[in-house]
């Protein structure tokens, strides 16, 4: 092999090694020996594009099937749960939305349940801030959802379907901008309820949301479940039985899809999902087709809990309490965007000096949390998300690890892709819905 | 003003930050052990005597039978199953509703084959491994903590291992718990905690080259001290700050 602009070819101590940039998948062909050299080792990754973000996977090839297969993470470690050691309780909820940032969410209503727990102010919570949460984390779960059938049909080659899977994902994201006043990054749920009400024109919103899903839900369905190409690249591909999920820690859509109905909203309930109507939809094959019918299934059943949440929502506080832990900003628009509202901050400033002090120490000192360890595992979209928490007493956590479903998930590849074509793994990936923020924390 | 000031415009300038002197930083660690004081300073920058307080430290006690709910069941379900129950089991906590059963590392791998695989424990999933680092507050400081999930009874328990940074070793529970593999490469990388047994125990969310774990308690942040008008921000734990 000469002269190449995209392949060179280089001999090391472990054999040729080729590197290989695009569009010369034939001169690697023809510098290999068929005979002698029946494997190749590529590395598909760190920045392909259909690894969901940067995953880098090792496969050793003998022709088209993978023999091996091994996933390296890392690439996104940015140190959250270090960087919360020295925050206080409340700043946390600031990090933890930026681990897996398709689902901003289910990381802060963990986080908060955990601090709750260790604080003993489970039950405390009002019920409108429970009722929010429910529902802002159906939305979220329909928005991530939508992210992953997005993103995976553009990898199978549907990309008009990546286009309506992000249209419909735009949508809630202007909900949350609406409500929380960001469109990712939200730190909206906080220790002790969520930071701030609903306000009127975001139910509208939502209400209008809840009549356009179906319809939507309707097209995508159209689009790819009589798909010959979809169903040839999607049935029996990737399959995982519950004894492998349940062994490799495989949680969420992915176990469900195998036959196993273990969803923790059911099965460990938390924010009072056991007084919803809603349920838990199973497939039986375990491959990725089984995967795609529970998550538009999970999606439908999402809106139900959506419709649920919003018809319940009485007027109430959304933040306990308790005036040592709920955060003291009385926060309200003013003419320069969100604020301390005009009367907390008179009050403060002119008529309380016990005021001004409480907010003081509140915000620059937090809140001690007696000391301990709890864990709190919830449903997120991609299974278990758990958030072991430990406190030492002080007003910054200890300890915050994140049991993230995409990092326990990924595991799961080798056992789905050996075996099989190159192109499975990617349809086998993307079934898993790794999401790399998450994973590597 | 002395010579020995570095000056700015006429202005002096203190040649260290109030706080990251006089005891803050490196004499005790970050997240030093809560209930000393209230900032983080000890010595001479404390000028409101807060330094000085001490609150008293909430000790882990053993419980006592019943723990209550589904516990008890899950401890004599245990003992009848797994012979060297006595000698394995060091301490049985129940705190905010979860029972945590202080296991000895050595057993760590032998009562998770006996929770996976007795009818009436059946915890198959092992839903979490992590570690945690309690510098000072325990000789063995290095803690893994496993959270166990019963999908047949719905129910969760926690076993904690506890390993010295001298002897940082265990068995690895990858052999039951497949799941455990990355888990335990992170607690290897985060906190050199080393799992015998386990398949490939390398580093995974650091770089392979690094040095150093970075979540124990005593790892140095570094930083970058950050200079605003020829004064200094020092990294993160070495801030006065509140404990």
């Amino acid at each position: 092999m000469t002269g190449s602009n995209y392949a060179t070819e280089r001999d090391t101590t472990e054999g040729r090694v080729f590197t290989v940039t695009g569009g010369d998948w034939d001169d690697v062909v023809s510098g290999v020996d068929p005979i002698n050299e029946g494997r190749i080792v590529v590395n598909m990754g760190p920045q392909h594009p259909s690894t969901h973000g940067v995953l880098r996977l090792v496969l050793e090839l003998e022709g088209e099937t993978v023999r091996e297969a091994r996933s390296v993470v890392g690439y996104l470690h940015t140190g959250i749960e270090k960087n919360l050691e020295y925050r206080n309780w409340v700043q946390g909820s600031t990090f933890v939305t930026r681990m897996d940032y398709l689902a901003p969410i289910f990381n802060e209503t963990a986080y908060s349940l955990a601090v709750e727990k260790l604080l003993g102010i489970t039950d405390d919570v009002t019920e409108r801030a429970n009722t929010i949460r429910v529902l802002m984390m159906e939305l979220n779960r329909i928005s991530s959802h939508l992210v992953w059938l997005a993103t995976t049909g553009m990898e199978l080659g549907a990309i008009s379907i990546m286009l309506y899977g992000f249209r419909e994902r735009e949508y809630i994201l202007e909900i949350f901008e609406l409500i929380t006043g960001l469109r990712m990054n939200h730190a909206y749920v906080r220790p002790g309820g969520v930071a701030q009400d609903v306000p009127d024109e975001a139910i509208v919103k939502i209400r209008d949301f809840l009549k356009l899903m179906p319809k939507r839900l309707k097209e995508y369905e159209d689009l790819l479940s009589g798909q010959p190409i979809w169903l040839e690249r999607t049935r029996n591909v990737a399959v995982l039985d519950v004894t492998a999920c349940v062994s490799l820690g495989v949680t969420g859509p992915v176990l469900r899809s195998a036959g196993l109905a273990w969803d923790l909203r059911k099965t460990m309930p938390y924010c009072g999902y056991e007084t919803y109507e809603f349920d838990v939809p199973t497939h039986t094959d375990g491959d990725v087709w089984g995967r795609y019918l529970v998550r538009l299934a999970e999606i439908r059943e999402s809106l139900k809990l959506v419709e649920q949440a919003l018809d319940r929502l009485r007027p109430g506080p959304v933040m306990v309490a308790d005036k040592k832990i709920a955060w003291p900003a009385q926060l309200a628009i003013g003419v320069d965007g969100m604020g301390n509202s005009l009367e907390h901050v008179a009050k403060i400033m002119g008529q309380s000096m016990e005021s001004l002090i409480h907010h003081f120490k509140l915000v620059t000192e937090g809140f001690r949390v007696p000391p301990g360890q709890v864990y709190v595992g919830i449903e997120a979209p991609r299974g278990e998300l758990g958030v072991h928490a430990v406190s030492d007493g002080g007003t910054r956590p200890y300890r915050v690890h994140y049991r993230e479903p995409s990092f326990v998930n990924l595991q799961a590849l080798p056992a789905m892709a050996e075996g099989g074509l190159i192109a499975d793994v990617i349809a086998g990936g993307a079934s898993l819905d790794p999401v790399m923020g998450g994973c590597d924390r | 003003m002395t010579d020995s000031k570095p000056t700015t415009g006429g202005v002096p300038i203190p040649v260290t930050p109030a706080g990251a002197t006089s005891g803050a930083p490196a004499e005790f660690p970050p997240a030093a052990p809560a209930g000393r004081g209230m900032f983080g300073n000890q010595g001479t920058g404390d000028v409101s005597g807060f330094g000085g307080l001490v609150r008293p430290q909430r000790a882990v006690e053993n419980a006592a039978r019943p723990y209550g709910g589904y516990f008890d069941e899950v401890y004599d379900a245990l003992e009848e199953a797994y012979p060297a129950f006595g000698e394995a089991i060091e301490q049985v906590v129940l705190d905010r509703g979860e029972l945590t059963l202080h296991i000895r590392p050595e057993r760590i791998a032998e009562v998770c084959q006996v929770m996976r695989d007795d009818p009436a424990l059946r915890f198959e999933l092992c839903a979490s491994v992590s570690g945690v680092d309690y510098l000072g507050a325990d000789e063995r400081r290095l803690h893994v903590v496993y959270q166990l999930t019963s999908m047949t009874y719905r129910r969760q328990i926690r076993l904690e291992a506890a390993v010295s940074v001298e002897d940082p070793h265990l068995p690895s529970v990858t052999a039951v718990y497949p799941t455990a593999d990355w888990q335990e490469r992170e607690a290897y990388d985060m906190f050199g905690i080393v799992f015998d047994g386990h398949p490939a125990l390398t580093r995974i969310l650091m770089p392979d080259d690094w040095e150093g774990h970075p979540q124990r308690k005593d790892y140095p942040l570094g930083g970058v001290p950050v200079e605003y008008k020829g004064a200094e921000i020092p990294p993160p734990d070495k801030r006065r700050s509140y404990q």
